[in-house]
């Protein structure tokens, strides 16, 4: 029983990593860095309360959130690849930007410098399910599935190897026809769908939007993406892992075994372990920043 | 012939960022409109704020310091090729660090002494903590942009619980006091200042952009520094050892980051606190690019950014102070986007007026 | 070979073909008839416009003027994708494949064989392995291309064209980067391709490949076709002096390699390379146990098609790259392990051969530029640089060496190419220095330059400097040096007298057509 809780929380703590860090992967599959995927998120728990509290419904929400990660999608899109700025400091441009809006709009929504009212969320918890409640949410579904989905797209079908082969070498692909910009543009898109509904389960998991509240999560996806290697499911596996050392940590915050601090900061280390090569090195795709 | 020189340099210095700083205009017209207030009357304000009495005027320069020292941080690395984003951290490790040598000297040292040795202790730790992502890079090739920013949240955790479990005055995020190390407030020096948070440390932070322009554009080593960052092969070609220059710039750029960690702890509050600077380490990379990478123009920008951020607080009633977070977002988005742009234009007119002349002077 | 009567039979036929890229000529007036199911060999220099003619064929450029017929169509200014429909392919000198993709995703990339919504991954292998079985052309489709060799990844880039339906195939230099077993698989396959109805134009500068595989064969000299011959009526050296140009009748024999002779002399080398051996970018020996010595007072030249090791060679004797094994020695001093800024302290001057990547920081001042490699010679105090003596300096050059506009604030970036490679010599040579490494010296530089740093170079050997001279370029080796030397395929192929050299000597050498005249 005490597994089964465990393994349930972890899953709860894992699935915006699981979104956003799909989303990562394919942008950074098609070359362009995603480390906007913070904005995005905070951009979709913004969207997906606003949609919920104003359209009556967890669904609208979903809706909101979605536009509001392609608004930001196409935003970076328009920056990075029309106008060729650098992606980095774009993708920290972009971040401050959502957080900016987000609280911006937080006094002109709902009339308060930090959090929004309650709203409903997928329901569940009349149910007397208890953490069982959060399967009744479809995010959760789709979380779990998003990375195993996204390999099926990247390995499984054309535009995946396109997309494999335009972030590894475009001129290759593109003196085959391919067209690389609209198809880093597609990349793009998705990214920031993927992402926004990452933000929007926090939010409706939470039943209210409060002021930069995905914390630094976007940028633990970026981690979970480096330390898989770019590759689904061992991002999948190192979402799971990061959402699981969380887990440890709160089930453990009585016994006070170790700091809570270490514990944030395993995603962090492990990364850059993974990138200094310590243990088989982690190598990104060979385009990845470079928009010519 | 050198009034065209020195006229495209210009323009190419200040086409962009003055744009950027138009069009950042326009979108806060739209973000104030939706709020119902009139533009006018929210810029006055925002400038009613912030120069227009002798507190607001200190507030700004309180804040100018830290962001000229994460401003020069940004640039000095951009200025090798290298993206520092980790001034976050490496300022968070240069504030606790003059904070715990202020802690361990005992009073009775006298302030020429103490100063000094907290100011080389911030900058030892946030070079220590640029060093880190630079041998990463120089040795490995590890991405640095990746290793600095993954570095600001492992730094600011390991201080965070540091403090927490060790240091802090119980009910707060702080450090106990400093016994030695203190720089006088302005408002000491000068009366009108009373109560703004401004100090002597800005006279720091010019004078570290005055050498870090010095170290840039006239010593062997800032030669060879933007040799690299310029042209990694022309470098090579002349006999510069490009790795090395690479850790090195790392280091500098995290020591000036870790220089603005003085401003809250040996001006203002003399004690370390959890996040009490949390933003500017990020809103450097907009100083130096605004200021073009060049120590002047971050002072310049530094400035600008700090109006704008204590402006933010003066307008809060009429709009929410957010209003400069997206501003500021804006004014990076926009340099980031034109000044490619703006630089391909010139360039291009430059080559063709020089061709027209060398053309003119050939008999 | 005797002309088919009718259009219909030829593959492709080019007439009256021109281009021009703004002032620059490339291609004038060229014919180009290539029959149906033939090798045929497009040859001559660097720069007499082979590549451009084949890319007015694949579409990737639309010609000034002139006729394009492929079997029989006229298809004047199609575009890549018009040609690929119709059956024209090119394999290109680089290779455009992904590595991290398998054999067969890189080649079915853009036209993947379906399934539903998912790639057909099966039917991709088996159709790459069917057409690799049908053409000779074997490779496991399977494999990830990172881990093929380059031959290996050569039949990838064919198969590639071969599987977009490609009839007719362009070549661009195919063997430059095989190794001769490699060349031998590609002329079996090219054979098989053949026999199976194909048509196959290789553009290539090596006679001895031209009379190994083809069946006929078009000269171009300064962008127009100047012979069409039928390969088996033909001798290397009838091709060899169709490319070069000059009507001088071999009255006598080649004359022997005397570079023992003359290195015996008792005057000490200025620079010595004994048993030089360079492995490429790809692993690959690019310089192979390569000996030489330049005696002060002396240009020794190298001449050779480009890619014959040169470029790796200078890199290895400027200290930018590592030699495999071997030795270096400056004045008599072993420099093999010494880093570019010791090797330039000990006397060496180096022009680099790509002014705007290596040899100049384009964003830099003029005054800047002159420092580059020597800025440790110019500090003061505290590790500054000395602004009046750098002035100075610069002043000095600019005037010396007639850098125009004259103004040394100017980033290099804004002047001629002329004027930016004489800040490289100003730099390079208005020091002191005993070995001067001049590579590609007068590329991309206007007439009144080239005289200019010509008359520099003879100065600097007539003052006792030794000057090891690269250049791509036959006529400027003919006119500075005293002593030539051919390279190719990383060796000496000979080592003459300036005055015992002419083009005609020279071209079999340089197209490696030595090896059938000797022997």
């Amino acid at each position: 029983m005490i597994l089964l809780a465990f393994l349930l929380q972890t899953i709860r703590i894992a699935i915006p990593y699981l979104l956003a860090a799909a989303g990562g992967v394919m942008s950074e599959r098609v070359g362009v860095i995603a480390l906007g995927l913070e904005g995005m998120m905070l951009a979709g728990a913004f969207g997906a309360v606003l949609g919920s509290y104003y359209g009556g419904s967890a669904w609208i929400g979903l809706v909101c959130a979605m536009s509001a990660g392609i608004l930001v999608a196409l935003l970076l899109a328009l920056c990075t690849l029309r106008f060729r700025a650098n992606q980095v400091v774009v993708g920290i441009a972009i971040n401050l930007l959502v957080i900016g809006a987000t609280r911006f709009f937080l006094r002109l929504a709902f009339d308060s410098a930090s959090n929004s009212p309650r709203v409903d969320g997928f329901g569940g918890e009349g149910s007397g399910l208890g953490v069982l409640a959060s399967f009744s949410n479809p995010l959760v579904w789709l979380g779990l599935i998003a990375l195993p989905a996204l390999w099926w797209l990247l390995w499984r079908t054309p535009f995946g190897l396109r997309a494999r082969a335009v972030g590894e070498k475009p001129e290759a692909a593109a003196t085959l026809g391919v067209n690389v910009s609209a198809l880093r543009l597609r990349g793009l898109l998705l990214c920031g769908v993927l992402a926004s509904l990452g933000g929007a389960y926090l939010a409706l998991d939470q039943h209210q939007f409060t002021d930069s509240m995905t914390a630094g999560r976007g940028f633990i996806a970026l981690a979970a993406i480096i330390f898989g290697r770019w590759m689904p499911m061992r991002v999948a596996a190192a979402c799971l892992l990061f959402a699981a050392a969380e887990t440890l940590q709160i089930q453990l915050q009585g016994a006070q075994l170790v700091p809570s601090q270490f514990v944030e900061l395993i995603p962090y280390v492990l990364t850059i372990v993974a990138l200094a090569g310590v243990v088989g090195k982690s190598v990104p795709p060979a385009a990845l920043g470079k928009v010519e | 012939m050198s009034g065209d020189g020195l006229l495209m340099r210009a323009a190419q210095a200040f086409l962009a960022p003055l744009l950027a700083v138009a069009l950042a205009m326009v979108v806060g017209d739209l973000l104030i409109l939706t709020y119902g207030e009139s533009p006018a009357t929210v810029y006055a304000l925002l400038l009613e704020g912030t120069w227009g009495n002798w507190y607001g005027f200190g507030q700004v320069i309180y804040k100018t310091m830290t962001l000229t020292c994460t401003g020069l941080a940004f640039a000095y690395a951009a200025r090798a090729g290298l993206f520092n984003v980790g001034a976050e951290g490496q300022l968070a490790a240069g504030g606790f660090a003059a904070a715990l040598v202020g802690l361990l000297l005992p009073a009775s040292i006298p302030g020429v002494i103490a100063v000094p040795v907290c100011i080389a202790a911030s900058m030892i730790a946030g070079g220590a903590s640029g060093a880190i992502p630079g041998v990463l890079r120089a040795r490995f090739g590890a991405s640095e942009v990746i290793v600095t920013i993954m570095l600001n949240f492992v730094l600011l955790a390991l201080l965070n619980y540091v403090v927490a479990s060790h240091m802090a005055v119980p009910e707060t995020l702080h450090t106990a006091e400093m016994n030695a190390g203190f720089v006088a407030r302005l408002g000491s020096l000068f009366p009108v200042f009373a109560g703004s948070a401004a100090n002597l440390t800005i006279v720091v932070a010019v004078l570290v952009a005055v050498f870090a322009w010095w170290k840039l554009f006239r010593t062997r080593s800032g030669y060879e520094l933007r040799a690299v960052g310029l042209q990694p092969d022309a470098a090579e070609y002349g006999g510069i050892p490009v790795s090395r220059v690479w850790f090195r710039a790392m280091v500098w750029s995290g020591a000036f980051a870790g220089l603005g960690g003085i401003n809250f702890v040996l001006g203002y509050k003399h004690y370390y606190e959890e996040g009490f600077a949390a933003g500017s380490g990020f809103l450097g990379i907009a100083v130096a690019l605004v200021g073009r990478n060049h120590p002047l123009g971050i002072l310049i920008a530094a400035l600008l950014f700090a109006t704008l951020s204590q402006g933010g607080l003066a307008v809060n009633a009429l709009v929410p102070k957010q209003l400069v977070d997206i501003l500021q977002a804006v004014v990076i988005l926009a340099v980031a986007t034109t000044v490619p742009e703006v630089q391909r234009l010139l360039r291009k007119t430059a080559a063709s007026l020089v061709r027209r002349d060398a053309a003119e002077a050939t008999p | 070979m005797s002309a088919p009567a009718t259009t219909a039979t030829w593959a492709v036929r080019m007439s009256q073909v021109s281009k021009h890229f703004g002032s620059v000529q490339a291609n004038r007036d060229v014919t180009l008839e290539v029959a149906n199911g033939e090798i045929h060999a497009l040859v001559g220099e660097n720069g007499a416009g082979k590549s451009t003619l084949m890319h007015i064929l694949s579409g990737l450029h639309t010609p000034s003027g002139g006729r394009v017929e492929v079997l029989g169509r006229d298809v004047t200014g199609w575009d890549t994708n018009e040609a690929i429909a119709a059956g024209v392919g090119m394999v290109h000198q680089h290779f455009m494949l992904v590595p991290t993709l398998t054999v067969a995703e890189n080649l079915v990339l853009g036209r993947e064989p379906r399934r539903g919504l998912q790639l057909d991954e099966a039917r991709a292998v088996e159709d790459v392995r069917a057409l690799a079985a049908r053409t000779g052309l074997r490779v496991d489709p399977t494999r990830s291309v990172a881990e093929l060799s380059v031959g290996e990844a050569q039949r990838v880039e064919i198969l590639k064209v071969l599987y977009r339906g490609a009839r007719i195939l362009v070549l661009d230099e195919p063997t430059a980067v095989l190794s001769p077993p490699e060349v031998d698989e590609l002329w079996t396959v090219l054979r098989g391709l053949r026999a199976q109805g194909d048509t196959i134009i290789i553009i290539t500068h090596k006679l001895d490949e031209v009379v190994a595989i083809s069946d006929t064969i078009t000269v171009m000299r300064d962008g127009r076709s100047v012979s069409r011959l039928a390969t088996a009526d033909t001798t290397p050296r009838d091709i060899a002096r169709a490319m070069v140009g000059r009507d001088v009748t071999l009255a006598h024999d080649f004359p022997a390699n005397d570079l023992a002779a003359r290195d015996v002399s008792s005057a000490r080398a200025a620079l010595e390379v004994r048993d030089l051996v360079v492995r490429g970018d790809r692993g690959t020996p690019v310089i192979e146990q390569l000996s030489f010595r330049v005696q002060p007072g002396e240009i020794l030249g190298i001449a050779g098609v480009e890619g014959n090791g040169q470029t790796e060679l200078l890199e290895v004797l400027a200290g930018l790259r590592r030699a495999h094994s071997g030795r270096v020695l400056l004045n008599g001093q072993e420099i093999t392990s010494l880093d570019v800024r010791a090797r330039a302290d000990a006397g060496l001057s180096h022009i680099p051969e790509d002014r705007h990547r290596r040899g100049l920081v384009l964003d830099y001042s003029v005054s800047d530029n002159l420092l580059l490699g020597r800025q440790h010679h110019f500090t003061s105090r505290l590790g500054g640089l000395d602004k009046t003596r750098i002035e100075r300096h610069a002043e000095t050059q600019i005037r010396a060496f007639d850098i125009r506009p004259s103004d040394p604030t100017l980033p290099a970036r804004a002047l001629s190419g002329g004027n930016q490679q004489k800040i490289v010599i100003a730099r390079e040579m208005g020091r002191s220095f005993t070995v001067l490494l001049a590579a590609q010296p007068t590329r991309g530089v206007d007439v009144g330059a080239i005289e200019f740093i010509h008359s520099q170079l003879r100065a600097a050997r007539d003052s006792g400097k030794a000057v090891l001279l690269v250049s791509a370029d036959l006529s400027e080796v003919l006119a500075l040096a005293d002593r030539i030397a051919v390279m190719y395929e990383g060796r000496f192929a000979c080592v003459l007298p300036a005055t015992e050299c002419n083009a005609e000597i020279l071209g079999p050498y340089m197209t490696g057509a030595d090896r059938e005249v000797v022997s």
